[in-house]
């Protein structure tokens, strides 16, 4: 990094002031198997400013196995409330899934850089898999917001993995493909005929990696800006361990801070 | 209100608290949750003459009470960090110790000398003792003449307080603490993590890039609290205990087994405050039980 690039980082860090807070749990929604929403006030009644794409560090009541905090996706701020989508695959988040409204979480935040919805204009696609759509509901309110035009393709297995497809309905259009084509097109998501029907301005990814190469193998092709969030495995979240670095043009940067979005350009991925 | 205060040799730390290299970035990360004027030190990122990249991705695997780093020493060397990293630190208001890194004796006495001209950085760790990188680090600390040949090189370039961080991944490690400080080290901080390794058996692969990785938390505590008694007893000089330390009570187990301060590391991905809440907490603890200087405690076994 250079002097100039640290120095500006340490600009942009130093406005966003970070906080280890509790907060109680005002509900626990079952999405589907696998996922839930949780739904935080922070207990001070104090809510930070968060940005889309940014994330937060959870304290999960679980704790022989899973020692670290959870990093976990902003899936929105409304009413004085955040929102966290989790899908329990581990002990932590298998934990998560146990609690109560009136239970307590600790959470670490905000953390990240985010989305830039602010400077993007158009149409916007918002590409996700899986519970990876998790931070784009609240991308997708900030484009719009805006001026710009959000426009949703939600990739996943089945059917009732498209979650929260109504939500996005009430903010864009909602596009959507299945593995087993028993909702919207049958396919991946690079598979969705819109991809080459429409034109879009900017994209913006977040899911498996596999998935969000293939968008950004689009991207480049049809020479659309396009932004990915990366989940590399991270254990401070605030840029000392050094452990979630991805390769980028500039070497190995931390996730936690310089991303968790990137743009496709500052990545060294082979697309 | 106890007095916390205590020496490591030319070095007053206001309490035995200190934050553990690697864990703590260079302190700016930590502001927002913990005020430096509440820590005895803070020892920064290893640092090398040169910059390095450090290992592929991915370099931690979470493990039962603890994780497995193979970071690698990324840092942008010694040059960067005199110009660049030292103007923010020079104002904190604690005791900012660099932990220096090299390849050969004489690579580390060129780091240190750089740092020896640094007004405000009081004291340097030397480690010989990272496990995640193959051209030294470690192969220092693993032998009594490799680390007495570190020590010698640096001592000679190096005037202020000189620690050296200790390898638990070794035979007899007060062999080594002796070898140290024969050769002039004021003090040793131990333990650094623990060779170890994780299978992910589902692809048959280890989940670090390099295969192995230093194990650190409360999974090696009671690995780190005997070896700290262990080279209390071998050595006159100062010990600095570290080794999954979360709690106060954790750290005073340390100190009661002869660190005359400590560090915590890995406590801080859990809890960015968490070195704050040591200090508090030791002060409280010995507040409870009617023990007016810490120096009461240290190394205070009863038999």
């Amino acid at each position: 990094m250079s002097s100039r690039s640290h120095a500006l980082l340490r600009q942009q860090n130093s406005k966003i002031v970070k906080y280890a807070k509790d907060f109680v749990i005002t509900s626990n929604e079952q999405l589907d198997l696998r996922n839930i929403l949780l739904k935080l006030r922070p207990a001070d009644g104090n809510m930070p400013t968060m940005q889309p794409g940014q994330f937060v560090q959870v304290l999960s009541p679980a704790n022989k196995d899973t020692f670290l905090r959870l990093p976990i996706s902003i899936n929105n701020v409304e009413g004085g409330q955040l929102w966290l989508m989790v899908q329990m695959i581990g002990e932590g988040t298998k934990a998560l899934g146990t609690l109560r409204s009136g239970d307590t979480l600790n959470l670490v935040l905000p953390l990240g850089n985010g989305f830039s919805v602010s400077e993007a204009k158009g149409t916007v696609l918002l590409v996700g898999g899986g519970v990876g759509i998790a931070p784009l509901l609240y991308a997708g309110r900030a484009l719009k917001d805006n001026g710009a035009e959000p426009v949703f393709l939600l990739g996943a297995r089945t059917a009732s993995g498209v979650l929260e497809r109504d939500l996005f309905e009430q903010i864009g259009r909602v596009l959507i493909t299945t593995e087993d084509g028993s909702l919207g097109e049958r396919g991946f998501v690079t598979q969705h005929s819109a991809l080459q029907s429409e034109h879009f301005d900017k994209i913006m990814v977040c899911g498996p990696k596999p998935m969000m190469v293939a968008v950004a193998h689009y991207a480049k092709q049809q020479n659309i800006d396009c932004e990915v969030s990366l989940e590399n495995m991270m254990a401070c979240g605030l840029g000392a361990c050094l452990c979630c670095v991805e390769k980028t043009v500039k070497g190995n940067v931390c996730v936690c801070t310089e991303g968790p979005v990137f743009n496709i350009n500052q990545l060294t991925w082979q697309l | 209100m106890a007095t916390l205060s205590v020496q490591i040799a030319g070095l007053t730390l206001r309490n035995p608290v200190m934050t553990a290299s690697g864990t703590f970035g260079y302190g700016l990360e930590f502001e927002d949750f913990v005020p430096m004027s509440k820590l005895g030190g803070i020892i920064v990122k290893g640092t090398t003459l040169l910059p390095r990249e450090g290992n592929d991705y991915p370099r931690m695997a979470e493990t039962a009470s603890g994780m497995l780093n193979c970071v690698g020493l990324q840092n942008k060397g010694v040059h960067y960090f005199v110009e660049h990293i030292y103007p923010q630190l020079k104002d904190m208001d604690t005791n900012v110790i660099v932990n220096v890194s090299g390849s050969s004796p004489d690579n580390y006495a060129e780091c240190a000398a750089v740092v020896n001209t640094l007004d405000k950085i009081p004291a340097i760790e030397l480690n010989i003792s990272c496990p995640n990188v193959k051209d030294g680090g470690m192969a220092f600390g693993v032998s009594c003449q490799g680390a007495a040949s570190v020590v010698r090189a640096v001592r000679r370039n190096y005037s202020k307080t000189l620690i050296v961080k200790l390898s638990p991944n070794v035979t007899d490690i007060t062999a080594i603490a002796r070898a140290v400080e024969d050769e002039g080290a004021d003090a040793v901080s131990l333990i650094n993590t623990l060779m170890g390794m994780s299978i992910d058996i589902e692809r048959r692969c280890p989940r670090l890039s390099i295969g192995t990785g230093g194990l650190s938390g409360p999974a090696i505590k009671p690995v780190a609290v005997r070896m700290v008694h262990q080279v209390a007893k071998a050595v006159s000089i100062p010990v600095i205990g570290l080794g999954g330390i979360m709690t106060a009570e954790d750290a005073i187990e340390f100190l009661m087994a002869g660190a005359t301060a400590i560090q915590v590391g890995t406590a801080n991905f859990i809890d960015p405050a968490a070195s704050g809440k040591i200090a508090d907490g030791i002060d409280q603890w010995l507040d409870r039980h009617g023990v007016a200087d810490v120096h009461e405690i240290i190394g205070a076994l009863k038999n």
